[in-house]
């Protein structure tokens, strides 16, 4: 590629390679920016935008989009506008937060079970178990278990938070967990970790040193899935009424509240609907342009 | 073969018994009470009377021994009574749903055609336009065909189903007007004109849950035929003058199929959990449906079991895999 003239000048960092391997992914780069861009947004928005999501106008209901409401507003008057962006702060909130716990789990389990050959054959077997269980029925079944005493708990917004981020963080760690383990079993055998071992290095300093960095790059794959997974997750529970409380706004509690009003009002599901489907498309591509970028093979081509 | 078999059979009776006692240990120890419905003006002894005629009454080991001889003993003796018209079951205690207080089994054979029915076709016509995409996309890699098919395969990875069940239903039901939104399980076919009115209703379910099945096997079968295609074997063949077509479709695609008929079987269990939404979003009174129907009812017993059901099917289909893969490709046999 462009890359092979420089044999003679400076070696390049890793990062620089990385980086350019991920810039020649077109639709990678395209994913990020639209991504960071929802991000921003949702962000930035709700403090530049006059309207507050949960302020109820009921003189001006059901108005089309307009220059005041971009979005128009919804049953209530209240602004579509600031109801997206409040209820991307949300989902996205809840699908880095999924994604963190599960990425956590993944991880610790998958090094756990590739370094220690002990503990291999029973987590791996929890691993199959936990795949084989109905996640969706089971992560419904959680909701309605746990919905009150954690609202009780927390608060209802809070408690159906943590609810949720927990619920999905322990139902989708085991991909991460077998890619790392595949991974950690490999570099085990390698030279470095040996001359890690015989110069007396701890072996929770061995993991934390030599192993991890190694396994940074699928992980970091998994971890844009994990966001994604997380976001349609959430957005499913609420959709199906068993997410957050009604009056408060989440992509997939907007469409749901759309779907009421589907005959007069056929617009409304498309914006909340639109960005669900934006964001996973842009983390996908940038999951699959940093897959390529993070791959030595992929780069040497 | 016969002992990879045997021995896969029996890794999953462990792993069966462990994920039914998950299910009932998760909807058993949760804080909850069916009771909470009956009025306060019932005394309190005859609310310990309806508990334990519900069969709350006893340890928790005895109620999950209990509900698995019902699940594995009794409800299959209901089934055979039903083929042979025997009496096996008679007097026997099936499991009993809180809602309607019939056995739920009887209401899940209502409800399963329905399923099974959009399901199924959904599959068949998902794996049906997948397969040909999938392998011209790998045979003309990079075209521009393969970029379009790439990129609506990521769609149909990325947009979730209670989207494009919503946004079809919005083009086709409210402004088109073509379409019914709302699924009509009591119609039946009888003539041409019926026939008509079913293949509407089901044309908006179906394609919502064909285009989940179409991105994800469409993927597959592009990788392998990939793989496939750049292996000696392939240059072989065409080195001894085998037509194009003799080559990709007799050769590589039968070798590419291999794994992708496991995919296939893997993901039946993954595309019942998606009809559970698609179901809702186009009102068809299947399984999913009656789940999500029973656990706004907090009816325990359906939950339990429908939940149980989706975990068979996630085994049973792994196993599937697992000995279609090793029929087909005699490497995979580890004995």
């Amino acid at each position: 590629m462009t890359n092979n003239n420089n044999i003679a000048g400076k070696p390049r960092s890793k990062v620089r390679d990385v980086w350019d391997q991920f810039k020649s992914h077109k639709g990678a780069l395209l994913g990020a920016i639209i991504f960071f861009s929802i991000v921003f947004l949702v962000m930035i928005g709700p403090f530049l935008w006059p309207f507050d999501a949960n302020q109820i106008d009921i003189r001006s209901r059901n108005q089309g989009p307009s220059l005041l409401h971009p979005f128009g507003t919804d049953q209530l008057g209240r602004d579509t506008l600031a109801r997206m962006m409040a209820g991307g702060r949300t989902s996205i909130a809840v699908g880095l937060a999924a994604m963190a716990l599960s990425l956590f789990f993944g991880s610790f389990i998958g090094v756990t079970a590739g370094f220690y050959k002990k503990l291999d054959g029973i987590l791996m077997r929890i691993t199959d178990l936990f795949l084989s269980l109905p996640l969706l029925p089971l992560l419904l079944v959680m909701m309605l278990l746990f919905r009150e005493p954690l609202s009780e708990a927390y608060g209802p917004e809070r408690g159906m938070f943590v609810l949720i981020v927990v619920s999905i963080g322990i139902t989708s760690w085991m991909p991460t967990a077998r890619i790392v383990r595949a991974d950690v079993l490999a570099l085990k055998e390698r030279e470095f970790v040996l001359a890690a071992k015989a110069s007396g290095t701890s072996d929770t300093l061995i993991i934390l040193r030599h192993i991890m960095p190694n396994v940074l790059s699928p992980i970091m794959v998994s971890a844009t899935l994990g966001i994604a997974n997380g976001i349609i997750t959430e957005s499913a529970l609420s959709f199906l009424g068993l997410g957050f409380p009604p009056d408060f706004p989440t992509w997939g509690r907007l469409l749901n509240d759309a779907v009421d009003y589907i005959q007069q009002f056929p617009e409304r599901v498309f914006w909340p609907g639109l960005a669900i489907s934006l964001t996973v498309l842009s983390i996908n591509y940038l999951g699959d342009g940093l897959r390529d970028a993070l791959d030595p093979r992929m780069r040497k081509r | 073969m016969l002992s990879f078999i045997s021995r896969r059979l029996l890794i999953s009776i462990p792993t069966l018994i462990v994920i039914s006692l998950v299910i009932f240990l998760l909807l058993n120890l949760a804080p909850n009470d069916p009771m909470a419905q009956v009025p306060l003006t019932v005394p309190p002894e005859v609310k310990q009377k309806m508990r334990e005629a519900l069969g709350l009454g006893q340890p928790l080991y005895i109620q999950f021994l209990k509900w698995l001889i019902q699940f594995f003993w009794i409800e299959p003796q209901v089934f055979i009574d039903y083929l042979f018209d025997t009496s096996f079951s008679e007097g026997k205690q099936r499991v009993i749903s809180w809602q309607t207080r019939s056995p739920v089994m009887d209401i899940i054979v209502q409800r399963m055609p329905q399923t099974l029915w959009v399901v199924g076709m959904s599959y068949v016509v998902g794996i049906l336009i997948a397969i040909p995409i999938g392998i011209y996309s790998a045979y003309k890699q990079y075209s521009v065909f393969d970029q379009v098919g790439t990129f609506v395969t990521m769609i149909g990875y990325s947009v979730p189903p209670f989207f494009t069940g919503v946004f079809v239903i919005v083009i086709f039901s409210v402004q088109l007007g073509w379409l019914p939104s709302i699924y009509d399980t009591t119609h039946s076919v009888v003539d041409w004109e019926t026939f008509k009115i079913q293949l509407k209703q089901m044309v908006m379910p179906v394609m919502v849950l064909a285009l989940q099945t179409t991105a994800m096997i469409n993927r597959f079968m592009r990788a392998t035929m990939l793989d496939n295609l750049n292996q000696d074997y392939v240059r072989t063949a065409r080195a001894k003058g085998l037509s194009e077509w003799t080559v990709v479709m007799i050769h590589v695609l039968r070798n590419s199929m291999i794994p992708v008929i496991t995919v296939i079987a893997l993901n039946v269990p993954a595309i019942f959990g998606g009809a559970i939404i698609t179901e809702q979003v186009f009102k068809v009174n299947g399984i999913g449906q009656q789940l999500i129907g029973a656990i706004y009812a907090n009816d325990l017993p359906t939950v339990q079991t429908i939940t149980f059901m989706f975990a068979v099917l996630i085994v049973l289909f792994n196993l599937l895999a697992d000995i279609i893969y090793g029929i087909l490709d005699p490497r995979i046999r580890y004995d």
